[in-house]
């Protein structure tokens, strides 16, 4: 036993040093190069912190461009998904109930109109994004509240569109914080 | 094209681009030739001198194995105890608790066997220090104890008759020193660079645009995340994996992620064409096994894309496919490709929720892992993928009316035996789990657990019994990822589960070694007209068959009550 034990005990001590110790420290250090420092990337606006560019946040006021639904609603101390099954009847009594809030608010929208993933939780729970048509179906409620021109707000999505990477891969999106903090800075 | 199908094409053929030369370097590696990592020999030779270990010293395929499960039995110890005293170790910012003894025992052996489920969630559960000192330390140390193992295989299979199979710390330091960590640190930099946290400054709080106050959970990810993948672990920080935008920023990082996790399985493919200088036979694995995944992957794809029937009734548009437990910037393609991708090899890292995809792909997931050796897990992949050879070449021996032989070696009743019962300890351990569970949950219902069983189930009929499937599946495969909706954080869950994984791990290491060691043994039979050629299109049909046979039927019944029932419910 001893054949192998003392090696065992030892090797296992070497490596934690290396492998949990020197290997994570070298790449902190690496990440005090990048944007954010390691730390994560914040948002100012108006001289304070509004949120992370990378964490979605809750918006529910009529506004304000919505995010989507979320699980644990929007409380980035945790992160998940609803774990619903696409059979599951109470989650489809949900997505119903989505569906008839968000014409409540928008009205004059059409089912066909509203993308799925405006009325369907993320996977994390605090995904930041929306597609740019879940955007644009919001358009028409925020022109009316805040007083200016469709088009305007139209333009103004259009503008926050990050299209897929390099072009080719991926979805394109929209970053819901970015797009709602340039809405704030829209002069009426 | 369609920009986010054309998006998987890339990651996929770019993962094969990457993928040959480095399993190219991997043989080179233990054949000892040179390659441009040698200046790591020094530290290398202060490793082993540090620990009194002479690499000369050649090992016979039981002393392989002493080695291996001995310095296994010192992590897993290690863990557990390092779980259970959390609370009170340094590297704490968040202060989380120590875990309970039964989720101590689960979350230990999870990571020991590169399984990484995970009973307790990231943000809460456990501490910088845990994270490190066990997670990330065992992240490195487990790929590289299957890797090692199967270069023991690839040793047996190279030599004639011999006993001396080459020495096991060697081959499990290198593939840390001249494998994991140069690739890991690569990939840690260019996570970093994308967004991915670095830093050891804990939680954080801000006001949100609509005055709410919001606290986040961030903490040194990057060099976690890049061994997770590139290890096949998957054990994330967060709680909802690398679908967490700190843990997975944008598409980039997601095809980074992707392909480091599918890099290395791939590679030891071909490195075993390159070090057996085979590359005929590797040719015939990989075929079989990109089949199989490409079997899973479509059906998956071909479901998300069409989107949630049932939502398709209240008639609003699904124009990207189904978006419940997925993630705007990677969008439902790609979380199809990565559900796969995630299953057949054993990563279990999720970048989408697989409770809520459609049953379709449930069924293709769980295949994946019942299978589990479509490219597989680091090193394990091409164990079990062994098994099924050995049982493919007898079967094909006695159809053709000749004695089996395989590289030369007679296949006789003792190595049938061990391959018998490692192909069949996969659906018994998993099947036997699932028939106690069903049993507890309708019989037991208010047992005093942490979740009474009447509680585990997060979706009703076929799909909650799915939820108990694919747990055990998972297990089993040591896979680790979950259809989360599971109660799983209790004392039966973290027992049963514990149980299945240590028996799924070590077992199916055991068995290929212990033939493959006594193959080596054997008297070498020249190549004749009389001999099966293994590296022909035939005998990959020949693998393929059986296992479709052994490994997807045997679950059959069991995937009808589940993810089938619900597919036929859902139109």
């Amino acid at each position: 036993m001893k054949t192998y034990l003392l090696p065992s005990l030892k090797l296992t001590l070497l490596l934690i040093v290396i492998l949990a110790g020197i290997y994570p420290l070298a790449i902190a250090g690496v990440g005090k190069l990048t944007p954010g420092h390691g730390d994560g990337e914040t948002i100012q606006y108006k001289g304070r912190t509004v949120g992370y560019a990378l964490i979605g946040q809750k918006f529910t006021k009529d506004e304000y461009f919505w995010g989507r639904p979320s699980a644990v609603d929007y409380n980035a101390a945790g992160s998940g998904g609803s774990n619903k099954g696409p059979s599951n009847p109470d989650y489809l009594k949900q997505v119903d109930e989505r569906i008839a809030d968000f014409m409540k608010h928008n009205p004059g929208v059409t089912r066909e109109q509203i993308p799925a993933e405006l009325v369907t939780a993320s996977g994390s729970g605090l995904d930041p994004d929306l597609s740019p048509a879940g955007a644009q179906v919001q358009v028409a409620r925020i022109a009316k509240i805040r007083g200016v021109s469709a088009q305007q707000l139209a333009q103004l999505v259009n503008e926050h569109t990050e299209k897929p990477w390099l072009g080719m891969f991926g979805p394109a999106k929209v970053n819901v914080l970015k797009l709602n903090i340039a809405l704030d800075e829209l002069k009426k | 094209m369609n920009s986010e199908i054309s998006g998987v094409i890339f990651t996929y053929l770019l993962t094969l681009a990457l993928a040959i030369p480095l399993g190219r370097y991997i043989a080179r590696v233990f054949k000892g030739e040179k390659t441009w990592l040698d200046f790591m020999a020094p530290v290398e030779r202060f490793i082993f001198r540090f620990s009194g270990i002479d690499t000369k010293k050649e090992m016979n395929w039981k002393q392989h194995l002493f080695a291996l499960l001995t310095i296994n039995s010192v992590w897993l110890i290690y863990a557990f105890i390092c779980l259970m005293a959390q609370g009170h170790l340094p590297l704490n910012p968040d202060a989380n608790p120590g875990q309970s003894a039964d989720t101590a025992f689960n979350t230990a052996i999870s990571f020991l066997v590169n399984c990484n489920l995970q009973h307790y969630s990231g943000e809460s559960g456990a501490t910088y220090f845990t994270q490190h000192f066990v997670f990330m330390f065992l992240h490195f140390v487990s790929a590289a104890t299957g890797i090692a193992a199967l270069i023991v295989v690839f040793r047996a299979l190279k030599d004639k008759v011999t006993d001396k199979l080459g020495n096991f710390w060697d081959y499990f330091v290198k593939t840390i020193t001249r494998v994991l960590l140069p690739i890991s640190f690569v990939i840690a930099v260019i996570l970093a660079f994308n967004g991915m946290t670095t830093s050891y400054a804990g939680k954080d709080t801000f006001i949100s645009m609509q005055g709410d106050t919001v606290h986040v959970s961030r903490g040194p990810v990057a060099a976690l995340v890049a061994i997770k993948h590139l290890g096949t672990n998957g054990g994330g920080w967060f709680g909802a994996n690398s679908a967490h935008p700190i843990e997975n920023p944008n598409y980039l990082t997601n095809i980074t992620e992707l392909v480091a996790q599918t890099l290395i399985p791939v590679a030891l493919v071909f490195a075993l064409g390159f070090y057996l200088n085979k590359k005929k036979f590797a040719y015939v694995i990989f075929g079989v096994m990109t089949l199989g995944m490409l079997m899973l992957l479509i059906p998956t794809m071909n479901a998300e894309l069409n989107g949630n029937p049932a939502i398709a009734k209240m008639g609003i548009s699904q124009p990207t496919g189904a978006m419940e437990g997925k993630e705007v910037r990677f969008g439902p393609a790609s979380s199809a490709y990565w559900s796969i991708i995630t299953t057949v090899i054993s990563t279990g890292s999720i970048n989408s929720m697989h409770d809520s995809a459609m049953p379709v792909s449930g069924i293709m997931m769980m295949l994946g892992m019942m299978v589990n050796c479509f490219y597989g897990g680091c090193g394990v992949g091409i164990l079990n993928f062994y098994i099924f050879i050995i049982i493919a070449v007898f079967i094909s021996g006695l159809m053709v009316g000749r004695t089996p032989e395989f590289f030369g070696r007679k296949i006789e009743a003792r190595e049938m035996k061990i391959a018998s019962l490692i192909a069949l300890l996969h659906p018994f351990i998993i099947l036997v789990g699932l028939a106690i569970s069903s049993y507890v949950l309708v019989h037991m219902p208010n047992a005093d657990w942490a979740v009474k069983p009447s509680a585990w189930l997060n979706n009703p009929g076929s799909h909650g019994f799915s939820e108990m499937l694919y747990e055990y599946t998972s297990s089993a495969a040591n896979n680790g990822s979950g259809f989360e909706g599971l109660g799983d954080g209790n004392i039966f869950w973290n027992f049963t589960t514990g149980i299945v994984m240590i028996l799924g791990r070590f077992l199916p290491i055991i068995g290929p070694l212990a033939i493959a060691g006594l193959l080596a043994n054997k008297k070498y039979i020249p190549e004749s007209a009389g001999t099966l050629k293994s590296d022909t299109s035939t005998f990959g049909v020949m693998i393929f068959a059986v296992i479709v046979i052994i490994a997807a039927l045997s679950f059959f019944p069991s995937l009808a009550l589940g993810p089938i029932a619900e597919h036929f419910s859902l139109r």
